[in-house]
């Protein structure tokens, strides 16, 4: 094990309320709090325990968007990574652009493990990693709640809808993480200081060769439909009856 | 005409309910044929179940060893392989459809769309975002095959009574040795799957540990439910993780869900907002739980869950 990458997305933080915008156009972005998306950052916490317990392991995160981006790559940087790529871009990525972008980096990084968090929780597209799995040509682990590396393997515990499912994988392989495979460690004020000085490299989606098409294009963005707030009762006895009267006990 | 094939998700004796809900979803596409595929070591029994769901045309069995667990890895190319007669490929948006069905898409070198929650046009979807605060309608290029997963919970099952024909395929696809099933571990429960349950009892944080769990068990026993929770009482190792409600967890649309010491985030509502009646019991009546609530009960979920049990089976 000598080299891990961690993907990194740039997302609306997640205790932000989301609004639409009133023309349907998207979503109000203005001068909203931007974050790492939570499940990268279990993803790159992952990968530090991993450098922590071996010997000359390097973290790299990477990430793909607007030139602020960096912010979200020096957060990584100070939690522990040791140097950062941004493929910088003004337009919207897609899930297989993505996956595309990462194929370039890990094609001339050939890292031993890409961790990626299992969706991202802005589009919640639960797809770069899988996509990236595929044409990189390697195993997939998604859902990790529990990684062991060892002899050129890794044994991935998945959570799944029955539970827990364990697969076995060889490496290079990409891993997409839960939310209970562990809890990031937080960012103390020496290590910012420190990510200041780490490398982080701009690139661009054209000097990997990667192409921009926009293969699915959204026409309306909507609020939910509401639900229409409902009685109180004042006491079980009172529910009980609600609920008989529906026919729903 | 267009060509849905629609993945069978099944655990090698039951074809999942998941399935006719695709079916359906599939339906709603304009002059549309629909297949149900199913993978497996011997799926006799299971397609048979898939030939019964009314709407499908064919149902396609790829019976090889190497089928025995649904691993991505091995599955993906041979939908790969199957890809090239149809214009649409569905799977349920289940763990299972969620690992598989992007490595397809991109061995095909096209785009999914995740979490189809209403169908437009053949190529034209709406799927929710950002925890379902915001519902987007995608349009796909109708000159690329489309991959997608169908959010389950907006649609009913497709009814029995079909009567489609099956073929068994043998594809010459060499599979990757790289991957390799291990085991699971499973709450094996003689309870109603927390997926397709009418009836769905849910705890959170509230409930304080694994041991008050308990009260929810015996008063989802006495009324034939099952039982969810929220993150917060998964995180703090109340619950099992295949309990959890949510963005993040399961999107389920039962008949009623009984949400107990849930405050109601905003990701755990947009798992729940499609169940027909929600009650929310809660002891703090500013909890977002009751801005979505059908029936809202305040108190101390400690003695309202006994008497409700008590009052239910009386």
């Amino acid at each position: 094990m000598q080299k891990i990458i961690v993907c990194i997305k740039r997302v609306v933080d997640y205790n932000v309320r989301i609004r639409v915008k009133p023309d349907g156009s998207g979503v109000m972005l203005d001068g909203v709090k931007m974050s790492v998306n939570p499940f990268d950052e279990i993803a790159l916490e992952e990968a530090l325990r991993i450098k922590e317990r071996g010997t000359n392991i390097e973290v790299v995160a990477v990430s793909i968007g607007v030139a602020d981006t960096q912010q979200q790559l020096r957060t990584a940087l100070a939690m522990g990574a040791d140097r950062a790529i941004l493929v910088q871009t003004d337009l919207p990525v897609e899930p297989l652009t993505a996956a595309q972008t990462f194929l370039a980096v890990a094609n001339k990084e050939n890292p031993d493990l890409i961790f990626l968090g299992k969706q991202a929780i802005d589009d919640d597209a639960n797809q770069t990693g899988q996509m990236l799995a595929a044409i990189w040509q390697r195993p997939q682990a998604t859902y990790a709640s529990k990684v062991e590396i060892s002899g050129g393997k890794a044994s991935v515990t998945r959570e799944v809808d029955a539970g827990l499912e364990t697969i076995e994988v060889d490496l290079p392989a990409v891993v997409t993480v839960d939310l209970r495979l562990n809890e990031p460690r937080y960012v103390k004020l020496p290590d910012i200081m420190k990510a200041k000085k780490k490398p982080l490299e701009v690139t661009s989606l054209e000097a990997l060769g990667v192409s921009t098409a926009v293969l699915l294009k959204t026409v309306k963005t909507e609020p939910p439909a509401q639900r229409q707030k409902g009685v109180m009762v004042k006491d079980v006895a009172e529910l009980v009856g609600v609920l008989k009267k529906k026919g729903l006990i | 005409m267009h060509k849905v094939l629609i993945v069978g998700e099944h655990d090698g004796k039951t074809l999942n309910p998941a399935t006719a809900k695709c079916v359906t979803c599939a339906g709603g596409i304009p002059d549309v044929e629909i297949t149900i595929v199913i993978l497996g070591a011997d799926t006799a029994a299971v397609a048979g179940q898939a030939a019964a769901v009314a709407g499908v045309k064919s149902v396609l069995r790829v019976d090889r060893p190497e089928n025995q667990h649904p691993l991505a890895a091995i599955f993906a190319p041979q939908l790969a392989a199957l890809a090239a007669d149809y214009t649409h490929i569905f799977g349920p948006s289940t763990s299972f459809g969620k690992d598989l069905m992007p490595r397809v898409a991109a061995l095909l070198g096209v785009p999914q769309v995740s979490d189809l929650m209403a169908v437009e046009g053949a190529y034209l979807f709406k799927r929710p975002t950002y925890a379902g605060n915001a519902i987007v309608t995608v349009q796909a290029d109708p000159a690329r095959k489309l991959i997608a997963t169908v959010r389950v919970a907006s649609f009913e099952s497709a009814k029995a009574g079909g009567n489609a024909a099956v073929e068994s395929k043998s594809l010459s696809v060499a599979l990757p040795s790289h991957t390799r099933y291990v085991g699971a571990k499973s709450g094996s429960t003689d309870r109603p799957d927390l997926q397709t349950a009418k009836r769905v009892v849910s705890g959170g944080r509230a409930l304080g540990s694994a041991e008050n769990f308990k009260l929810l068990f015996s008063l989802a026993d006495k009324i034939g439910a099952a039982v969810g929770a929220s993150r917060a009482a998964v995180d703090a190792g109340y619950a099992a993780n295949e309990m959890q409600v949510g963005q993040t967890g399961k999107i389920i649309s039962p008949d009623i869900y009984i949400a107990i010491g849930i405050s109601g985030a905003i990701q755990h509502l947009t798992g729940i907002k499609d169940a027909r009646t929600i009650v929310a019991i809660n002891k703090d009546g500013e909890a977002p739980i009751f801005e979505v609530a059908d029936v809202g009960l305040v108190g101390d979920l400690f003695q309202i869950v006994p008497e409700l049990e008590r009052l239910v089976s009386g």
